[in-house]
């Protein structure tokens, strides 16, 4: 290697790399606790938020909601009388970042709780690390993984449906309404093997077939290459995407089938944080998707569905009040603000004051005590159950067929159609 | 000159009695990761080859320690063994192989490699799990040792199984740079013909490097699976491929101690910085850019030119 | 689909994919040619390109002039910092070539970092100048796809004819030959240095332009380009223009082929495998001079 003898540009480097260091500190002891003192000891839950990686655009939508539903709570009084202080680390949703988020949340920020995980993978490598810190980890990933038993006594689902939920409800009104042979795409990891074991259950129990299992890697993208390989025959083709190349992914569909497609079922994962009005997406016109939270405003919701629109600041359209390009992920985010919603009601319920492991077990048993959470501002998306067996809530689903470059429901599902046996029982397991 | 270094092994020991809770996980891992980093340095700093692959030794070990784990419930101990021995047979391998090119075609071929284990990672997800990635904690029985029960999770356990590798690893560099076979690697490093000439057979020389650089990196790969229990793809990738290199310059190439200081000031800069900004790379790249131009000897090697002569 | 359209269909997606991987690895072809570097950061330069082009698009409004802007300002402002880095960091550490790898590498996250804070973690589309799709029996395929390909080829012809045909070429080609020999017939080697390095950045860029229509802006999408380069110039032999171009088509056939037929994944582990295997048995590629 060449070395460069001028030793004043060393010196210029050592100064300029001091002041940044001195810079960063700085702003890290801004952010601590210490700087935010007043009045009442903050509850504070520690938010591990997708900010960069795959996971972006909804890491930012769920930074927005979970901001909204804390002003809301704390200008009505927080917690117990105790303001919500959320302290946000970003994982990047990298699987092996996770576990050193919970870890750094758990033992340098001291929060009381962890919260807000999405991407299955990152939670899958994140829950057992607050199992082991035992610290109460609230999950919005959607994911099988918390109601399979597979996660910790410590790791709850009670803001957002799961998939096997979702995928249960949708089974017998595709099968009974679009076709009986049909063609699966989906993300190559757990999400989307959710999406293809459970869907392929229903099929046997519908009498329907499921003819082709199209994983995709979900860095991929460039899309074209597995629509050659969806079966002549398909009647209807089911499609969930993550990750940034969706709009490629479905602009690509319409390209390669054109006017001969056959029917069209997406869960709205495909298009979430993504303009209808792009060009390309024209074809979807006709096709199905299946929605938590309907994105567009139907004209027949009740008043706090519309109070909770406008704190979150999402505009008729679903996309942001401040600029209608940016699409909101809707049937996601608000599983942070009823997650929320639940954590407010588990620690007022539980008596729960301090991080002490006692606390933490009068927390956990109060909410395995809890059975249903009814519709209203505190769960805007709709009336829950919740098992406390499996940790996990259960909701009704929509469906809904774009006509006009909107999204209208065209059928809303009853709780019972998700419902499934409980695989597992963490109540039985010691804390 | 060994005071120094068994100094720094005592002070290490001591440190975890002091460090509070968030900083002495965070210490374990610096050290599993140094032993990665002085990996590497034996073949960059002494033998004089850069490889932009050796995440996938560190890989190798990882996945050879976690895998029977998790599938057949193997202990701690024979599962260490089985990810040194996958990383010590991919480095013969892929020497065998690579080591007939030099310079930017090595450097090139050990990208390709790397990149290649990374796929295979992802494509045998059945078996892997790919990126998602599996937690082996659940499955790993406590190590039973003297009678006591030693428990995974215990931070005492992982702090001092932790500081154990890289002693070890500490104690194998430092023996192979003061040993005739040492000397002949820096012979190799400074001018490959002139050694040749001398008679001896470079490219065993750089075998054997790259077999002893590529055991270590296992040892720290087999290490972080069963301390910290996460294995998963992204331990195969290009990105965990740059960290040593970063880390061995910014430490100091070539010197024994430098892979633990530039390991350590990394993590800590990294993660102090990603509390600022999630764009923390920026700053890694500015690292690199800024260690090549007016750094390149690094900290310790600095030190070494200036004051300390003798620092191995 | 059966076998034939499928086939058909794969060829469509390998053709249009070798295209577009000429005119990327080109540039670094030209860049380890000249100046026996190599540029890890060569993949930014594309990633650059497509999202100065999202840039563009944005400010301008209409896609055709949005796309001929960007066709004009981005490859001028990348090869700007081509330039830049080139006095700035390459020329201080002599092209040294681990100490360029080293810092190239540092570029890279500089820049895609500083794109990920001024841009953004998301990806977004960019309307394509012109859309069409063209139908044919068994499928429909996106007509500006293949005007994709098509630029692509204009541009490596062009690029071709400036080596072959012009003085710069010709300084180009006796630096690579013979560094010393071509300063003592005069060759400004510092200049032709920067030359290179500016009409790689360029070439890059502007296939950043060119493909952001079809995939997106995003600020991870350039390391895909760059490993499928680093393959292309490795197999087609380093500092062989004309090997580059024969093995970016060999591998983006091979590609689009194995892709369609088997999993995108497999394609990837069997190039990367190909070029370890080519770079061992003749070290200096299929085509290149031999060297090590």
């Amino acid at each position: 290697m060449t070395e460069h003898p001028k030793n004043l540009s060393r010196r210029r480097t050592l100064i300029s790399l001091g002041s940044l260091a001195g810079a960063t500190l700085a702003g890290s002891v801004l952010n601590s606790p210490l700087a935010l003192a007043q009045g009442k000891s903050p509850i504070r839950i520690g938010f591990q938020v997708h900010r960069t990686g795959i996971g972006a655009t909804y890491g930012r939508w769920f930074e927005r909601t979970t901001a909204a539903a804390v002003k809301m709570l704390n200008d009505k009084g927080g917690i117990g009388g105790r303001p919500i202080e959320v302290v946000a680390e970003d994982d990047g949703t990298d699987p092996k970042r996770g576990p050193e988020v919970v870890e750094k949340l758990a033992r340098q920020h001291k929060v009381d709780f962890a919260y807000g995980t999405l991407f299955s993978h990152v939670v899958i490598a994140s829950a057992p690390r607050a199992g082991e810190l035992k610290i109460p980890y609230f999950v919005v990933s959607e994911g099988y993984h918390v109601a399979s038993g597979k996660m910790n006594r410590y790791c709850f689902q009670p803001g957002i449906t799961d998939v096997r939920s979702q995928v249960t409800a949708m089974a017998s009104w595709i099968f009974g309404k679009l076709g009986k042979k049909v063609t699966m795409i989906f993300p190559d990891y757990a999400f989307g093997y959710d999406h293809r074991d459970y869907f392929s259950q229903a099929a046997e129990k519908h009498g329907a077939k499921v003819l082709e299992k199209l994983a995709i890697p979900p860095a991929e993208r460039s899309f074209t290459k597995y629509f050659a390989r969806v079966p002549a025959d398909t009647e209807v083709l089911y499609h969930v995407m993550v990750g940034p190349g969706v709009l490629t992914f479905v602009k690509e569909m319409g390209e390669h089938f054109g006017k001969k497609r056959p029917q069209i079922f997406g869960f709205i994962d495909s298009l979430e944080g993504v303009d209808m009005a792009s060009p390309g997406l024209e074809y979807l016109d006709g096709t199905y998707f299946w929605e938590a939270f309907p994105r567009y405003l139907q004209g027949k919701e009740p008043g706090y569905v519309k109070d909770y629109r406008q704190r979150v600041g999402v505009n008729d359209a679903g996309a942001s009040l401040a600029d209608p390009k940016d699409v909101s992920t809707f049937s996601h985010m608000f599983g942070c603000w009823e997650t929320l919603h639940v954590i407010k009601q588990a620690v007022e319920k539980s008596g729960y004051k301090d991080p002490t492991p006692g606390d933490y077990r009068k927390l956990i048993e109060a909410l395995e005590a809890m059975k249903e959470f009814p519709a209203g501002i505190a769960h805007p998306q709709g009336a829950k159950r919740f098992d406390g067996r499996v940790h996990q809530c259960y909701g009704q689903q929509n469906i809904s067929k774009v006509e006009g470059g909107k999204l209208k429901v065209v059928h809303t599902t009853k709780i019972e159609d998700g419902m499934y046996p409980a695989e597992a029982d963490y109540t039985k397991q010691p804390l | 000159m060994l005071a120094l270094h068994l100094g720094v092994l005592a002070a290490l020991f001591a440190l975890q009695f002091v460090l509070p809770a968030y900083h002495h996980t965070n210490v374990a891992r610096i050290m599993v990761l140094s032993a990665y980093a002085l990996g590497y340095n034996i073949l960059l700093g002494y033998t004089g080859l850069m490889s932009l692959g050796h995440a996938m030794f560190f890989a190798a070990g990882m996945y050879g320690a976690g895998l029977p784990v998790y599938y057949l419930g193997v202990g701690a101990p024979a599962a260490f063994g089985i990810g040194l021995a996958s990383g010590l047979a991919l480095a013969l391998a892929f020497g065998l192989m690579a080591l007939r090119t030099s310079g930017p075609s090595f450097l090139i071929v050990s990208l390709m490699f790397g990149q290649a284990l990374f796929l295979a990672s992802l494509y045998f997800n059945d078996v892997t799990l790919g990126d998602q990635g599996f937690i082996v904690s659940e499955k790993l029985a406590p190590l039973e040792l003297a009678g006591a029960s030693l428990g995974f999770h215990q931070p005492a356990v992982k702090y001092n199984l932790a500081l154990a590798i890289f002693a070890a690893s500490l104690a194998a560099a430092l023996a192979l740079r003061l040993s005739a076979l040492g000397r002949v690697l820096v012979g190799i490093r400074e001018n490959e013909e002139r050694t040749r000439l001398l008679g001896y057979n470079s490219f065993l020389y750089k075998l054997g490097s790259l077999a002893v650089s590529g055991t270590l990196a296992a040892a720290a790969g087999a290490g972080y699976a069963l301390l910290f229990s996460y294995v998963g793809s992204t331990f195969a990738s290009i990105l965990f491929s740059i960290y040593p290199l970063l880390w061995v310059l910014l430490g100091g190439v070539g010197t024994i101690l430098g892979p633990l200081v530039g390991t350590a000031l990394m993590f800590y800069l990294v993660d102090t910085v990603s509390g600022v900004t999630s764009a923390y790379l920026l700053f890694v790249g500015a690292a690199l850019i800024a260690l090549v131009l007016w750094f390149p000897l690094g900290i310790l090697g600095a030190v070494r030119k200036r004051w300390l002569p003798w620092l191995p | 689909m059966s076998f034939g359209p499928h086939l058909f269909l794969a060829l469509l997606e390998g053709t249009v994919t070798a295209f577009v991987l000429a005119l990327m690895a080109l540039g670094l072809s030209l860049v380890f040619g000249v100046m026996r570097i190599v540029n890890v950061a060569h993949g930014e330069f594309y990633m650059l390109g497509a999202v100065l082009a999202w840039a563009c698009a944005d400010a301008v409004g209409t896609p055709v002039a949005g796309f001929v802007v960007a066709m004009l300002v981005a490859p001028l402002a990348v090869g700007g910092l081509a330039l830049a880095a080139d006095r700035w960091i390459l020329r201080r550490i002599d092209y040294h070539p681990e100490s360029t790898i080293v810092a190239t590498i540092g570029m890279l996250y500089m820049l895609q970092q500083a794109v990920l804070m001024l841009y953004g973690p998301d990806a977004r589309p960019v309307a394509p100048p012109v859309y069409f799709v063209v139908q044919f029996p068994w499928f429909g395929y996106s007509g500006y796809k293949l005007v994709v390909a098509a630029a692509s080829g204009l541009l490596v012809l062009a690029t071709w004819m400036l080596v072959t045909r012009t003085r710069l070429g010709l300084y180009m080609r006796a630096a690579q030959q013979d560094l010393e020999m071509a300063q003592a017939y005069g060759v400004p080697a510092r200049r032709v240095y920067a030359l290179v390095f500016l009409l790689g950045a360029m070439l890059a860029a502007a296939a950043g332009v060119l493909i952001v229509p079809i995939e997106q802006a995003h600020y991870l999408m350039g390391l895909d380009p760059l490993l499928l380069s680093f393959i292309v110039v490795i197999i087609g032999g380093l500092g062989s223009l004309r090997g580059t171009l024969v093995a970016a088509f060999a591998v983006g056939l091979s590609d689009g082929i194995v892709s369609v037929f088997f999993s995108p994944t497999l394609a990837k582990i069997v190039a990367t495998l190909l070029v370890a295997a080519v770079l061992v048995v003749r070290p200096g590629g299929l085509f290149g001079e031999e060297r090590a």
